[in-house]
């Protein structure tokens, strides 16, 4: 991230990244919403990835506590976020219309 | 291990590309379960390929990490009931949000460059902030904490002050200047703690009722921390970039449109402390009136058009499997009954669909606000369920904090029945003129309970 080149091809990812977030959300039914925000909650899961090399990177005693809170968040965010999208999107399945076996 | 290190990258532009498929999935209704297959399938292989990074230590570290949070999440996701939904979307946020705090500091307490230790501070602070504020948001829908809003005098004025010595202390952390009297060791918790505040601070005199606008921000927030901090590494991390940044841009729309059908700006969610001025200024004429299950039985039998108006009443009770049972009934009766479907009620956008989609009430039966508010003047019952504020007619009266929101307009139809489990006000906080008019009638009792009731009630016309 120090050279220029690699600060301008950064940019130039950040732009294309924001414009996709945008356009695949913005035809959206309101009723897509929750689940939306909950799939976009779920795939900034990808924090476990970078908690992992924290971790993994870290030296001292302070650095390994504090990279290893983060693989735990990290991780919860990832299958939490899943499975509640996952059981949000469940209801959208017209075939297995199972009578009020919820909660 | 040098190997499959190679594989590194070319997984993670796979994980990318799956990812955007997923989400693309996940915007129509036909395909958005097999949407997060994707993404799932996508995250499990990028966490796999991860333990091949270069250099990585701790392996058995971050195992059990792993099965901590990983058993953690998919517990208590399995466990909750469907209702809660919202807020475990927020609670997971707010972890995600701490765990891209906790890699800024990981960062910063190791060798930064001024480029990427800015970048990793920036990220720790929205990081923290949408921690502490996703968890005040938790809190809060959970019920561990009052839905109202929590004002003092001179809020604003400390809350800046909490952002601006934060602020400052992490420009100290990064570029350290020799006149500066304290060492990094010093600025370094100084700032997470202030960051941390500012979220509690800042979320504190938010009302539940825009808690939704809240939760889907902070979610933009953590995914712009999660970018930020996929540089703050010496050799960047894209996956985190990217996806942090599709998350911050469609998070950031997401929480434009729901505000928007609130007709809430952002800085009046922020800084309106919702509910907190209502002093009743116009007076309410009238008294409540309420009525017995048989009569509604009755208006219901008989009438040639209802409209059900369900609310967040609906899903606390689960009443979704009666409402769809009374439906049926009615329309076999030949009565032409629809849903009035707010875009906010409830405590998502969507959550009312959710709920009777889960009941197999069928797509072509909901109708939006405006698609229905034409239909209501010649409709001959309303049945309220559980809603109040997205039917409340103090909307359209200037003064009312309401005022502006777009409703239902219940009041124009022939009957109104309000079914209602007492007589408390709405999430707002804001008395309900709707229930004080002539044509209003009162219907007490748990949504589950007496729509069953009115099911029977019904059957006997």
């Amino acid at each position: 991230m120090t050279d220029i080149p690699t600060f301008w091809t950064a940019v130039y990812l950040v732009m294309l990244a924001a414009f996709t977030g945008y356009v695949v959300i913005s035809r959206v039914p309101s009723i897509l919403h929750t689940p939306l925000m909950s799939g976009s909650n779920f795939i900034h899961g990808i924090v476990l990835v970078g908690a992992m090399i924290a971790l993994g990177l870290a030296t001292t005693a302070l650095e390994q506590a504090i990279g290893f809170i983060a693989v735990i968040l990290g991780a919860a965010n990832a299958t939490g976020g899943y499975v509640v999208t996952e059981r949000i999107l469940q209801m959208f399945d017209r075939s297995g219309k199972k009578p009020g076996k919820e909660v | 291990m040098a190997e499959l290190s190679m594989l590194i990258e070319p997984v993670y532009i796979v994980t990318i590309f799956f990812f955007i498929i997923g989400m693309q999935r996940m915007s129509h209704p036909l395909t958005a379960r097999s949407g997060i297959v994707w993404a799932g399938a996508a995250m499990l292989i990028a966490t796999l390929v991860t333990f091949f990074s270069p250099n990585l230590t701790n392996l058995m570290l971050i195992a059990i990490a792993i099965v901590i949070g990983g058993g953690f999440g998919y517990i208590a996701a399995k466990r909750v009931a469907m209702t809660d939904m919202p807020q475990m979307i927020a609670l997971y946020n707010g972890m995600g949000g701490g765990a891209a705090a906790g890699i800024s500091a990981v960062a910063l307490l190791g060798t930064t460059t001024t480029v990427t230790g800015t970048l990793a501070v920036i990220g720790g602070l929205i990081g923290a902030v949408s921690f502490s504020g996703s968890l005040i948001a938790f809190f809060k829908l959970q019920g561990w904490m009052r839905s109202k809003p929590i004002t003092f005098p001179g809020q604003k004025i400390v809350n800046m002050a909490v952002l601006v010595i934060a602020i400052v202390c992490g420009v100290f952390v990064v570029i350290q200047p020799s006149w500066v009297p304290l060492s990094v060791a010093t600025y370094l918790p100084l700032f997470f703690i202030l960051s941390l505040s500012f979220g509690f601070l800042m979320t504190f005199p938010i009302g539940g009722a825009d808690m939704p606008v809240v939760i889907s921000m902070y979610n933009a927030f953590t995914g712009l921390a999660v970018a930020l901090d996929g540089f703050s590494f010496a050799s960047p991390n894209y996956a985190m970039v990217v996806a942090g940044i599709i998350v911050g841009a469609a998070g950031s729309l997401l929480t434009l449109q729901m505000a928007k059908a609130m007709n809430r700006s952002l800085s009046n969610v922020f800084f309106g402390a919702f509910g907190a001025t209502e002093k009743e200024g116009a007076e309410i004429n009238g008294s409540m009136k309420s009525i017995e299950t048989d009569d509604v039985a009755v208006l219901l039998a008989y009438a040639e058009k209802v409209i059900i108006a369900p609310g967040y009443g609906l899903a606390v009770a689960q009443a979704q499997q009666k409402v769809k049972e009374l439906t049926d009934l009615l329309e076999s009766k030949g009565v032409h009954v629809t849903f009035a479907i707010h875009p906010v009620a409830g405590r998502m956008p969507g959550h009312m669909n959710v709920l009777l989609a889960e009941a197999g009430v069928a797509y072509d039966h909901l109708f939006d606000r405006d698609e229905i508010n034409p239909e209501f003047p010649s409709t001959d019952v309303v049945l309220v369920i559980g809603a109040n504020d997205v039917v409340n007619p103090a909307a359209h009266r200037q003064g009312s904090p309401l005022f502006g929101m777009p409703i239902l307009d219940v009041e124009q139809a022939k009957n109104v029945i309000v079914l209602k489990r007492g007589q408390g006000k709405g999430f707002a906080g804001i008395e309900n003129d709707l229930f004080y008019r002539d044509n209003t009638r009162m219907l007490y009792g748990d949504a589950k309970d007496m729509v069953g009731k009115l099911v029977q009630a019904v059957k006997r016309y």
